[in-house]
């Protein structure tokens, strides 16, 4: 049996002979990838964590486990790490890092030892972040957010939190860089741009926004970090500085952001529908385009925060209407999705079962973003569970959905195993009735005027946090069925063999399943569309020593 | 890593052409891109607080012209000449680098380190001056609310200042520890006359430092030129106890 890339790796330093040590230096791309996977998801269960405390807090008026002021460090800590230390990075540092060399030819990334260096300062940003939970005093109580003035005067380890941004900021950046740089520069000869799989579309846009967004939040938390230092003033308005300027300077960023987390998501979307519908991709450059232009347009449209904050009754207008265009790309992916499906051979695997969970969920959760992009409807709103189960809806539905959709068809790549079929199936059920069941209440508690971030409650309110507490419970259960099952497997799973799905993009033609090292065997001359079939079967096929075709 | 020469790979297409693979190895115009972009993150950086100060320029305008009218010109004039004269050393050097002059390029780069510590040396000279007239970041002149503060915009403009040219300070810094390191590159035979494209990089950094000198200059020192000479009156009035908010 030949060597995957569990058995040998380069590294950053030297030449270490110990297990541990070839882990914490290496640059292999894959290996990087695998480590922020393990990261991200440790910290996704302690974020899941603080919020199941928040759901048994909240299951009946009055307090049960915890004061309103543990409350709102509660869901601060809930959204920082969920926000900045897990979907931020999220796809991109684990599926960019791991799927999207393999899917352009790349025998690596660009700079690898950058990529070694960018994955230990996450780690970095993440101590820092934790250790606010026990040094000064007590974790930040200002929400995800950090707005001004409120920040500046709580008695809570603020800054370290925003040194914490800071430095997963600068992570993100460097991400951003390698892997445009790699998109650019490394793609196999044959593929230009509008042959690349769509993932690789949707990191691309990505990385922009990363890279053109990010400097932005990063300086906006700097200035904030010596405010509170020095009292300069410019988020003070006892000061003489402006408290909204902070907004503005923070959503320029944290709108984008959002885009962020959702076109590599789109991404693997993307990769999925064609694979298990055996058709290829209706409007492939319509997808890929409207990946670049939902990043463009991302970035005016950030005041739609801002409508109740105080902004001129012109600039709410046309942030609002510039919020709607977002739709259109948007849009236009979801019909290009059902129309690839249409007439397809489509096969209920688990990753085709999320993703179509995900084209329900999403429409729900976009189609809500419409409902409060309208200033009217958002002044009554803004800032009750409508907006905190639109959001979830579009980043629980939609993003992590599909990097759920994401782990289980990329699983055969990495592991070289197959997971159980049949539990991954149930554990999908669990979560996207659990998901419904948590949300869909809160539209309605929204509608009828519960506030976000509140500890207590009208009694009136209760039913709807009651079935959304049963709902967490679901889909609790359900997230850790599908984790025991990708490690179960990973230890005791069949072998999958190199290509399980008959899929048709170049990570699933490589000589061996895990892959070797250094990816393909050599690299191939791309001179086909990604997603060629022929009924129901890939039309491309390769001698896998040689990498020429021979269909 | 390993250190034998990168020899690209080749791929052949069906009818039988063949093409050289791009590795990310020595890839010349993959590390100039890298670092383009970069550097794009940096202006996004300096932009944003650009950005800050335009807005409360236009909320506290005369407040910004009489607190840069108290700035120091002739040296930070004296500062901006320094470098200015470094970016062309940088650049000399690199084109001596290019035509083989490595000892030359050396000579050049040791003379950018020393322009960039002359302008570290005026900005200390600069800056402890105005802390002795009792201008800096934390001291009572530059918070609100007590005898001796300054007018909110006075107060912005101060701390908007210090926190720039402080940041703008940090990437000197960086900068000539990156010139050291460089220099030891060019030692130790790892950047050569065919190799340099951390030559390159290095001399787009230097540019990128002194363009963000070129605009934080005027912004700074000259907004308020018209309105008094480069004393510091406002900042001696202080020590007679009256307030110059007029």
């Amino acid at each position: 049996m030949s060597k995957s890339y569990f058995d040998e790796t380069h590294c950053a330093i030297g030449h270490p002979k110990t297990k541990v040590m070839q882990w914490l230096l290496t640059v292999d791309h894959k290996r990087i990838g695998i480590m922020y996977a393990a990261v991200m998801f440790t910290f996704f269960f302690v974020a899941i964590a603080t919020a199941m405390a928040m759901r048994i807090e909240l299951f009946a008026p009055g307090a049960q486990i915890m004061d309103g002021d543990t409350f709102n460090q509660a869901f601060t800590l809930h959204g920082v790490i969920m926000i900045f230390l897990f979907i931020i990075p999220g796809i991109p540092a684990v599926f960019g890092n791991i799927v999207m060399p393999l899917m352009i030819g790349a025998k690596d990334v660009s700079f690898p030892r950058l990529n070694w260096f960018t994955f230990w300062l996450y780690i970095l940003g993440c101590i820092i972040a934790l250790s606010s939970l026990w040094t000064g005093n007590g974790f930040a109580d200002t929400g995800w957010t950090f707005y001004a003035p409120y920040s500046l005067n709580t008695d809570t380890n603020v800054i370290t939190t925003l040194v914490a941004a800071f430095v997963l900021g600068m992570a993100s950046i460097l991400t951003g860089l390698n892997f445009l740089v790699t998109i650019h520069r490394l793609r196999a000869p044959g593929m230009d741009f509008f042959k690349m799989p769509l993932f690789v579309w949707g990191i691309y846009a990505t990385a922009w926004i990363q890279l053109l967004a990010t400097p932005v939040v990063g300086i906006t938390l700097i200035l904030a970090i010596l405010e509170k230092y020095f009292g300069i003033g410019i988020f003070d308005p006892s000061k003489g500085g402006d408290p909204v300027l902070f907004e503005h300077l923070f959503w320029i960023y944290s709108h984008p952001a959002v885009y962020l987390m959702i076109l590599p998501a789109f991404g693997i979307m993307s990769e999925i529908i064609p694979v298990f519908s055996r058709r290829e991709i209706f409007g492939y450059r319509t997808i890929a385009l409207s990946s670049a232009s939902i990043a463009g347009i991302g970035y005016l449209v950030w005041g739609h925060h801002l409508f109740t904050s105080g902004m001129s009754d012109i600039a709410k207008t046309i942030f609002s209407f510039l919020t709607f265009f977002v739709a259109i790309p948007t849009g236009i992916k979801f019909y290009d999705w059902i129309a690839t499906m249409y007439k397809g051979k489509i096969i209920l695997k688990s990753p085709m079962l999320w993703a179509l969970g995900t084209i329900v969920t999403f429409a729900i959760g976009g189609l809500t973003g419409v409902t409060i992009a309208m200033v009217g409807s958002d002044i009554h709103l803004q800032d009750t569970y409508y907006s905190v189960a639109h959001f979830h809806y579009a980043i629980l539905g939609g993003v992590v959905f599909l990097f759920f959709a994401g782990l289980h068809y990329w699983f055969p790549v990495v592991t070289g195993k197959m997971y159980k079929e049949g539990v991954a199936k149930v554990a999908f059920w669990l979560n996207f009735i659990g998901m419904n069941l948590l949300w869909f209440p809160m539209f309605i508690a929204g509608y009828n005027g519960m506030p976000r971030r509140y500890f207590d409650y009208l009694p009136e309110f209760q039913i709807y946090h009651q079935i959304s507490g049963l709902g967490a419970a679901v889909i609790l259960s359900g997230l850790l069925l599908m984790f025991w099952n990708f490690l179960y497997s990973w230890k005791n799973g069949e072998p999958s063999g190199t290509n399980p799905w008959n899929a048709t993009t170049l990570e699933w033609h490589l000589p061996s399943s895990p892959p070797p090292l250094e990816n393909h065997t050599k690299v191939p001359y791309v001179d086909f569309n990604p997603y060629e079939y022929h009924h129901g079967e890939p039309v491309v096929k390769f001698d896998y020593e040689t990498m020429k075709r021979i269909d | 890593m390993s250190d034998h020469a990168y020899v690209p790979e080749i791929a052949t297409s069906r009818d039988g052409v063949e093409h050289e693979v791009q590795g990310w190895q020595g890839d010349f115009y993959g590390g100039k891109l890298g670092f383009w972009l970069f550097m794009l993150t940096e202006v996004l950086m300096f932009g944003a607080m650009f950005m800050v100060l335009t807005y409360y320029f236009t909320l506290h305008h005369n407040d910004f012209i009489d607190a840069s009218a108290s700035l120091n010109r002739v040296l930070g004039g004296f500062n901006t000449v320094v470098l200015l004269i470094s970016a062309l050393t940088m650049g000399l050097g690199l084109l001596k680098m290019r035509s083989g002059d490595v000892k030359g390029a050396k000579l050049m780069i040791w003379a950018t380190i020393l322009l960039a510590f002359v302008f570290l040396g005026v900005k200390a000279i600069e800056w402890s001056l105005e802390y002795q007239h009792g201008v800096f970041l934390g001291l009572d002149a530059l918070q609100s609310g007590n005898a001796h503060s300054k007018p909110f915009g006075q107060i912005l403009f101060f701390g908007m200042y210090f926190t720039m040219t402080g940041l703008h300070g940090f990437h000197i810094i960086i900068g000539i520890g990156l010139m050291l390191w460089l220099l030891k590159r060019i030692n130790t035979g790892k950047v050569t006359t065919d190799h340099h494209i951390l030559y390159w990089n290095i001399a787009l950094y230097w540019d990128l430092v002194h363009l963000i000198w070129v605009f934080v200059f005027p912004y700074f020192y000259m907004i308020g030129c018209d309105a008094g000479g480069y004393h510091m009156p406002d900042i001696g009035s202080l020590f007679g106890g009256h307030s110059n908010e007029h």
